[in-house]
């Protein structure tokens, strides 16, 4: 059960009605690498992972649906009022066709989200070399989308959003620690 | 760790048709090196943490894009 507060995990800020930027940041709603394909990947290994770190996917898991809540806000606010000219322009004309200004799980490319890009493999130290995988490409990608912007207050919210993604590595990369059973023991080998 | 950001010099060829970028840089984040987080790290404060994204200043390593300045500046 999730208990929900009416409120983003950030401010998001947007200064500039840019269609263009919304293109590419559909690729963390989305994309293989996106909030959502983190959010249920962590949810949905939780359940065959040793009891010690359950809690730390579910932690993790429902943190990235408040940042698909903020990547959601961001996207919403580049393209609210943005005219099918301006999405033409955008290189949206093909989602406009397809949801208006509607919000869809896509990636930048269009392609629409798939189960496949996330695993569940059941071992525990393949699952969380997975989870850190995936940090680290999430981590870049917000660079990428960083580098691409030229609106300061929207990376000022993606700056944050990095920012999560390095301590979740973290975490994940202290969970295999904790697997491995080896931390704080005298080393014999 | 020394540095956040390494850098290596990729090969360039006399006919590259695009003008060569000579340094590349890369992001090494701090929890590449920290192993298992030590306990007595040195803290934000609430609310500089809320701000920063993490409560550790030891994992505080903020992204911005080496072209923004060099958009400005046209």
């Amino acid at each position: 059960m999730w208990v929900y507060e009416k409120k983003l995990q950030y401010p998001v800020r947007v200064s500039t009605c840019n269609p263009k930027l919304a293109k590419f940041l559909i690729e963390q709603y989305g994309g293989a690498d996106g909030e959502l394909a983190a959010a249920l990947r962590y949810l949905n290994q939780r359940y065959s992972i040793p009891d010690k770190v359950i809690g730390l996917l579910t932690d993790i898991g429902t943190e990235e649906f408040a940042h698909l809540e903020m990547i959601a806000t961001m996207v919403y606010k580049l393209t609210k009022d943005a005219t099918p000219d301006q999405m033409k322009a955008a290189g949206l004309g093909d989602h406009y066709a397809n949801h208006d200004n509607a919000l869809f799980y896509h990636n930048a490319a269009g392609v629409p989200w798939t189960a496949t890009y996330i695993q569940a493999k059941g071992d525990p130290i393949a699952d969380l070399y997975e989870d850190i995988a995936a940090e680290e490409k999430a981590r870049a990608t917000y660079q990428w989308i960083i580098n691409m912007s030229d609106d300061t207050d929207l990376n000022d919210g993606l700056r944050f959003l990095r920012e999560r993604e390095i301590i979740h590595s973290q975490r994940f990369r202290e969970a295999v620690e904790i697997l491995k059973e080896e931390r704080d023991k005298k080393k014999f080998f | 760790m020394n540095t956040l950001r390494k850098t290596w010099h990729p090969y360039i060829s006399p006919f590259d048709p695009c003008t060569p970028i000579k340094v590349k840089t890369y992001s090494t984040p701090p929890n590449l090196y920290m192993g298992f987080q030590p306990p007595g790290l040195e803290q934000f404060t609430p609310m500089e943490a809320l701000r920063a994204g993490t409560l550790w200043k030891a994992f505080y390593d903020p992204w911005y894009s080496p072209y923004e300045k060099a958009r400005e500046g046209q």
